[in-house]
């Protein structure tokens, strides 16, 4: 009898933790969101602006030392439903923001902080140097599929990509591949930029996108219409392939998080932007 | 006052042993509710033969990770189990003392070494190997270098439990054969084998259980490209040079980007692997249990 009291008890408090679980972390983003002005920042979202994020923010807790900015990781998709669902103050995004989440969040306010550019990479063994954008969609739909139907060797072409959801897969394909085309589904998926950039480097004829922040030797750079994925390029308008970062609040920002935004990007902040290696605003 | 303590332990015990069951029941409930949209937006038949994922077009098919899943699993199984039952038969029969002591602690090391450490291996090691085999199509990222990486995984596990139901085969059993003229080899494989079996079909199960649900190993070395694994060549074998993606690789590589409908199909694929693994657990039970009696019928 006493033993079936004490396990019904234990049975209810599991379920009641596991019930009450989405409360308080409504309660917190309430109470964050009244309180912006004690200044605590919370920013969530894609992965590629995470690090540009982070030392943005410490920038400004420099200046404000009052501030406090916690910026974590979870991909763009998270960073739009963060800052739509108020669990976050900031949502970031690595791309553009989908008409489906305008219509889920309508309140949600986009702000672009800095640009960054997407290379077509490959490995180095790959003698190809320069494709056009409709090669390119050709290739990483899985239409091509050998280096000699694009001027190479006779060579497979194996296409490596990230997985679905990614912020860079998604500006890639929205970039690249447009509405009809979709990724090859034989490319190999890694779910980082750094096992991309392994996978292209290590696999005979691979062929990669990678945010410009994460090219290295490892891999060699293919233009695209002619053009070298380099910043300058981007900047210009004769590079292609890239994509705005964004920080997503939902409803016009006050406040805290008003003065971090403009610092942002105001010169100060987009001088961090492009020490960063990320290209400014305009 | 002996009598309190003892009814106290005993329902401190009872509360650890039932927590389990919590823990389970609790696990599969929230798996289960998370996954409800899934299984009403697509419907689960749908779901289950569909073969394209493509969660951006609304296309949630698992077919071809259930069929990535069982490939990596029954290849596993195929190279694992042998070397296991070798290693477990040659322990428990055949070595001599000191030749044990350095084989057991180093099969045991290999259970104790992270997954990640076996995916990195596979990944710089194995997965170049594999690109030797001069196949169109094959990039060493495939099933082949997963079963392997799964082999070596799987084996201190088969090999101990195998090893101790082995050693727990009555010592009169092989006098007595030996006694009967029977040579060494024909004891171990005619009357410890055979008397050891329940213990050794569960060690197998016990490892299926543990291919099935390896994560991070696979992801690393298997490709996670959504496609029926098929045959590269004419030759059937040459599907293991196809790359896949297994169930748990499908949920921990989307799993941070997902929203809405595409994260509750990904519980769903955890409710999939979860009946997987109920269905490998309990058809091992009925095995078990045919064994026995088949053995008691002798």
């Amino acid at each position: 009898m006493k033993t079936a009291a004490i396990l019904s008890t234990l049975l209810l408090m599991l379920a009641a933790a596991c019930g009450e679980q989405p409360e308080p972390v409504a309660e917190d983003a309430g109470a964050d969101s009244t309180a912006a002005l004690s200044g605590e920042i919370s920013v969530v979202g894609s992965t590629t602006v995470q690090p540009l994020a982070e030392v943005l923010g410490e920038a400004f807790e420099a200046l404000n030392p009052d501030v406090t900015i916690i910026v974590s990781g979870g991909g763009s998709s998270v960073g739009v439903k963060s800052a739509g669902d108020g669990s976050a103050q900031i949502g970031m995004a690595s791309r553009h923001i989908k008409s489906s989440e305008f219509e889920e969040f309508p309140g949600i306010v986009v702000h672009t902080i800095a640009n960054d550019g997407i290379a077509i990479v490959a490995e180095p063994g790959v003698t190809v140097d320069a494709l056009t954008m409709d090669q390119c969609r050709d290739i990483f739909s899985g239409a091509v599929t050998n280096w000699n139907q694009v001027g190479g060797p006779d060579m497979p072409i194996i296409v490596v990509s990230r997985e679905e959801g990614s912020g860079t897969r998604g500006a890639f394909e929205e970039l690249v591949l447009g509405e009809e085309a979709l990724m090859a589904e034989s490319a190999i998926l890694q779910p980082s930029n750094g096992a991309v950039r392994t996978t292209c480097s290590t696999t005979p004829g691979a062929v990669a996108y990678l945010s410009f922040g994460y090219l290295d030797p490892s891999v060699k750079t293919i233009s695209v219409d002619g053009a070298e994925p380099t910043p300058e390029n981007v900047a210009n308008g004769s590079y292609p392939v890239s994509r705005p970062l964004n920080m997503i609040t939902n409803g016009e920002p006050e406040g805290v998080i008003a003065a971090w935004l403009s610092f942002i990007t105001s010169e100060d902040g987009q001088a961090i932007v492009v020490a960063e290696g990320y290209l400014p605003i305009n | 006052m002996k009598n309190r303590v003892e009814n106290t332990m005993k329902t401190v015990l009872m509360i650890s042993a039932l927590s389990s069951v919590a823990i389970v029941f609790l696990i599969g409930f929230f798996t289960l509710k998370e996954s409800i949209p899934a299984f009403q937006g697509i419907g689960p038949l749908n779901m289950l033969t569909e073969k394209v994922w493509r969660p951006g077009q609304e296309a949630y098919g698992i077919l071809a990770m259930i069929a990535g899943s069982g490939l990596v699993t029954l290849g596993s199984v195929l190279i694992g189990v042998p070397l296991a039952l070798g290693c477990a038969v040659f322990l428990a029969e055949v070595a001599p003392r000191w030749m044990a002591g350095i084989v057991r602690p180093s099969v045991e090391l290999l259970a104790g070494i992270p997954s990640v450490v076996y995916g990195l291996f596979g990944m710089v090691v194995l997965v170049p190997l594999v690109r030797g085999i001069e196949v169109a199509g094959n990039t060493g990222f495939g099933l082949l270098s997963a079963s392997v990486v799964l082999a070596v995984m799987i084996l201190p596990t088969i090999a101990s439990v195998a090893e101790s139901s082995l050693r727990s085969v009555p010592r009169s059993y092989y006098n007595g054969s030996l006694a009967l003229g029977a040579t060494r080899w024909e004891t171990i494989w005619r009357v410890n084998i055979p008397a050891a079996r329940s213990g050794i079909l569960s060690a197998v199960v016990l490892g299926l259980g543990r291919a099935l649900g390896e994560t991070i190993a696979m992801i690393m070395v298997i490709g996670n490209s959504v496609i029926m694994p098929k045959a590269l060549t004419g030759n059937p074998l040459s599907v293991f040079l196809s790359r896949a993606r297994t169930l748990t690789g499908n949920i921990a590589v989307e799993i941070s980007y997902a929203t809405g409908v595409h994260e509750s199909a990904l519980f769903a694929t955890g409710v999939v692997l979860f009946i997987l693994i109920m269905i490998v657990n309990t058809s091992a039970r009925g095995l078990l249990k045919a064994s026995l009696e088949g053995g008691r019928r002798r």
